[in-house]
C-alpha cells in the first residue's frame, strides 16, 4: 500500500514524500526534493566580486539577507577587506530582522493552521480576527527592521562590500525601537498561544551543529560547534562535512563523520542556551521547553524563544548604534589580488556556508554554498524512518497530517536547497 | 462574489510571493475583495477555476510546461509575477553554457532528475495577459495592477525610465560616483530604491519600451565607461532580452 502526499503545502519550496509499506512494515520512505535546480554556483563564475552578493541573494526570497551577508563576509575574508564595528552592528540588526520575520512567518502562517485544523491562517479571518491581525502586526515590525537597515525586506539594497552604502537615520532607528517595544504585548500573547498547543511526542538522538556562541547567542561567529564536542573553524568545513547526491533529490544532502545531523533553532538553542536574553529564558520556561530537547516538533517552541531573544537583541543593538553613532559604516574597498575563503552565518533555518575563490582581478573562479535545509534533509529522513512505525496504527489522514507537521517543523526552505512537498504513502 | 486569485511558482526564489505576503494590513483589506483560492506556500488546497493567476518563476523543465499550460487553462487572466517569470531573470545567467555543463559543474553528476532546459519566460509558452516586473516586484505596483483589474480597467506600467524617478527624488547620480547605472534605460516603478540605497540600478525591471540609446552611449563615453562594462551589468537580469 502506498501513502502519497502530493505537493506538500505550507512549506517554502517543492517536495514529495513517498512511503511504501507491506504487511504493516515500511519498505521505503523517501523525501523527494523536486525543486528545479538553478545552478547558482555555476552562474556566479566569472562575475566581479562587487556583483556576487546581489546575484546570490536571489537563491532565496525568505533568506536573502543571510545569503547576502554570508556572501559579503566570504568575499571580504578572501580579499582582505575590513568591516567597521558599526557596520557589523548594523549587519547583526539586519540578521535579527530576517530571523524574526522568517520565524513568525513559519509559526503563524505555515505551522499554526495544523494546530487549528484549518487549511490556512486566512481561514481564521472571521472567527479569530485578532489573532490574524496580531500575526500581521508582528511580521510587519520584523520586516520594518529589514526595511530600515536593508532598504527593503527582500533582497537588500544598502548592503555592500565593506559594510553599507547607506545608513538609516537616527530618527528612523528611534521610531523602529518604539515599534519593537509596542510589539512586546503581541509577543506575550503569541507565547501564551503556542504554550497552549499540544505538540506530538517524539524523540530521536541526534547531533546538532551551529556556529559556536561567542559572547553572544550563535549568529556570525566563524567557529563551528557540534553537540559531539568538536569545535572547528568554518574555513575547514569541507573536511568535516560531505555533500552527496541522492537520486530522489535535486538538493544536495550533507553528512559528517557521524552521519546525519540537525541545524537550526534547536541546534542554536542547545549550544547557546546560556547566552539567551533574560526575557527569552523566561519564555523557554513558559513554553516548557527543554533547551537540550530532542523532539523536532518542538522546533516551533525554539523558534519562538529566538523571536523573543532576537527582538530583545535588536533593541540593545539599536541603543548601541544610537550611542556610538553611524559615521563609520563602510570600510575601504581595497581588495587584495585574488584569494579564497569561507564564511558561516546562522540563517533562520540554520548553518549556512559560502566559500569562494577569486582571481587576481577580483573575478570569481569557483563558488560553493552549503544550505541549512540540505544539511537537515538526512535528519528529516531519519526522523521519518523512526516516527512512521509509531504512526501506522492511525488512520491514513492522520498519518499524513503528522508527517507533514514533522516536515514543516523543520521549516524546510527548498528554494535555497535547490522547493513543494508531496507525500506518497504506499 | 469575490474575485478568485491564485499564486503559483516555478523556478525562482519565491521573493515575489513573499512581497505580496509582506503587504500585511493592506493584504487584509485586499482580502475583503478577493479570495485566495490557491497559494501553496500559505494554503492547502486547489481550485478548478481562477479569475486571476499570478505566476512567479521561470520554466526550466518539461513538467513545468504542462503545469503552466494547465494553470493557463483554468485561469481567465494570467500575470507574470516578477522578473524570472517576465523575462527569465537571474535564472537565465547560466544560459551561456549548456544544461549538461551546468549539471557537471554544480552536482558533478548527470542524473535524470537533475535535467533542466535553458530557463524561459512564461510568455515563451503561454499567453501572458499582464506583467509585474522587478526583482523582487514592488508591492505597491502589485496592488495598483490588482486594483485596476478589479475595477475592470487596463493596468499600465510606467513608460519612462528609472532616471526620471531618481531625478524627481533628487538622488545624486550614480554615474558621478563612477558606477555603471542602468537607470537611463530601465523601466521606472521602483522609486529608484537601489539608488536611494547608495548603489546603482542593475536593470531588474527590464527595458523601457523605446530606449533612446544614443544619449545613453554618450553618457557612458563621458564617464569613461565601456560598452562591455554596461553589457556585463545589463546581463544580470536581462540575459534573454537583446540589449539596445
Amino acid at each position: 500500500m502506498k501513502i502519497e502526499l502530493d505537493y506538500l503545502t505550507r512549506i517554502e519550496g517543492h517536495a514529495h514524500l513517498v512511503i511504501d509499506r507491506e504487511a504493516g512494515k515500511i519498505t521505503s520512505c523517501q523525501l523527494q526534493i523536486v525543486e528545479t535546480p538553478r545552478f547558482f554556483e555555476a552562474m556566479l563564475q566569472g562575475r566581479h566580486y562587487s556583483d556576487v552578493a546581489t546575484i546570490v541573494a536571489r537563491v532565496c526570497g525568505v533568506c536573502s539577507i543571510s545569503h547576502t551577508l554570508a556572501s559579503l563576509m566570504t568575499t571580504e575574508a578572501a580579499l582582505g577587506i575590513e568591516v567597521p564595528v558599526q557596520a557589523q552592528l548594523l549587519r547583526c540588526l539586519l540578521s535579527y530582522g530576517e530571523i524574526v520575520q522568517s520565524h513568525l512567518l513559519q509559526l503563524y502562517f505555515m505551522a499554526l493552521p495544523d494546530y487549528f485544523n484549518t487549511p490556512s491562517l486566512f481561514h481564521l479571518l472571521d472567527e479569530k480576527q485578532e489573532l490574524v491581525a496580531r500575526a500581521l502586526r508582528l511580521k510587519r515590525t520584523a520586516n520594518r527592521i529589514c526595511e530600515v537597515v536593508g532598504g527593503r525586506p527582500i533582497h537588500p539594497v544598502t548592503t555592500c562590500i565593506g559594510g553599507f552604502s547607506a545608513r538609516p537615520e537616527a530618527a528612523e532607528l528611534k521610531k523602529l525601537r518604539q515599534e519593537l517595544v509596542a510589539g512586546l504585548p503581541d509577543l506575550e500573547a503569541t507565547v501564551e498561544l503556542f504554550a497552549s498547543f499540544e505538540y506530538p511526542q517524539f524523540c530521536r538522538q541526534r547531533e546538532t551543529l551551529s556556529v559556536a556562541p561567542d559572547d553572544r547567542y550563535p549568529l556570525h561567529n566563524q567557529q563551528i560547534q557540534s553537540s559531539c564536542g568538536t569545535n572547528y573553524p568554518a574555513t575547514i568545513y569541507r573536511e568535516e562535512i560531505e555533500e552527496y547526491i541522492s537520486p530522489q533529490s535535486t538538493a544536495k544532502l550533507a553528512r559528517n563523520q557521524h552521519g546525519s545531523y540537525m541545524v537550526g533553532p534547536q541546534a542554536r538553542l542547545r549550544h547557546g542556551q546560556d547566552k539567551l536574553s533574560a526575557m527569552a529564558k523566561r519564555v523557554c520556561s513558559a513554553l516548557d521547553l527543554n533547551p537540550n530537547g530532542l523532539n523536532p516538533f518542538e522546533n516551533l517552541k525554539a523558534r519562538l524563544v529566538e523571536v523573543v531573544h532576537f527582538t530583545e537583541e535588536a533593541l540593545h543593538t539599536i541603543d548601541e548604534l544610537l550611542l556610538c553613532g553611524m559615521t563609520q559604516i563602510r570600510g575601504k574597498d581595497t581588495p587584495s589580488a585574488g584569494g579564497c575563503s569561507t564564511a558561516a552565518v546562522e540563517a533562520p533555518r540554520g548553518l549556512l556556508f559560502h566559500s569562494y575563490q577569486f582571481d587576481a582581478k577580483g573575478f570569481l573562479k569557483a563558488a560553493d554554498c552549503v544550505i541549512p535545509t540540505a544539511q537537515n534533509l538526512a535528519a528529516v529522513e531519519a526522523d521519518l524512518q523512526q516516527l512512521l512505525p509509531e504512526l501506522l496504527k492511525l488512520p491514513e489522514s492522520q498519518i499524513k497530517q503528522r508527517l507533514e507537521m514533522l516536515i514543516r517543523a523543520y521549516d524546510p526552505c527548498l528554494s535555497c536547497s535547490t522547493h513543494l512537498l508531496k507525500i506518497d504513502l504506499n | 462574489m469575490k474575485t478568485k486569485i491564485g499564486f503559483f511558482d516555478f523556478a525562482g526564489c519565491e521573493g515575489c510571493q513573499l512581497t505580496v505576503m509582506n503587504l500585511e494590513e493592506q493584504l487584509l483589506q485586499v482580502l475583503q475583495l478577493v479570495e485566495i483560492v490557491e497559494f501553496r506556500e500559505l494554503h492547502s488546497g486547489s481550485a478548478e477555476q481562477i479569475d486571476i493567476a499570478f505566476v512567479e518563476g521561470s520554466i526550466c523543465r518539461p513538467g513545468d510546461r504542462e503545469r503552466l499550460l494547465e494553470i493557463r487553462r483554468r485561469s481567465d487572466i494570467l500575470i507574470a509575477l516578477g522578473s524570472c517569470a517576465d523575462n527569465g531573470g537571474v535564472n537565465a545567467l547560466g544560459s551561456d553554457r549548456t544544461p549538461e555543463v551546468l549539471r557537471q559543474e554544480v552536482y558533478g553528476a548527470d542524473l535524470p532528475h537533475l535535467y533542466t532546459e535553458t530557463p524561459h519566460a512564461l510568455s515563451k509558452l503561454v499567453k501572458v495577459d499582464y506583467r509585474i516586473p522587478g526583482c523582487p516586484i514592488d508591492g505597491q505596483e502589485f496592488l495598483a495592477i490588482l486594483q485596476a483589474l478589479l475595477l475592470k480597467q487596463q493596468p499600465e506600467l510606467p513608460g519612462f525610465a528609472v532616471c526620471v524617478e531618481c531625478k524627481l527624488a533628487e538622488y545624486p547620480c550614480s554615474f558621478d560616483y563612477g558606477q555603471v547605472c542602468m537607470g537611463p534605460i530601465t523601466r521606472a516603478g521602483c522609486r529608484a530604491i537601489c539608488i536611494d540605497g547608495g548603489t546603482h540600478c542593475r536593470g531588474c525591471r527590464g527595458l523601457i519600451d523605446n530606449p533612446r540609446t544614443s544619449p545613453y552611449h554618450r553618457i557612458l563615453e563621458e564617464h569613461g565607461l565601456t560598452v562591455e562594462e554596461i553589457l556585463e551589468q545589463y546581463r544580470t537580469f536581462n540575459v534573454n532580452e537583446r540589449p539596445a
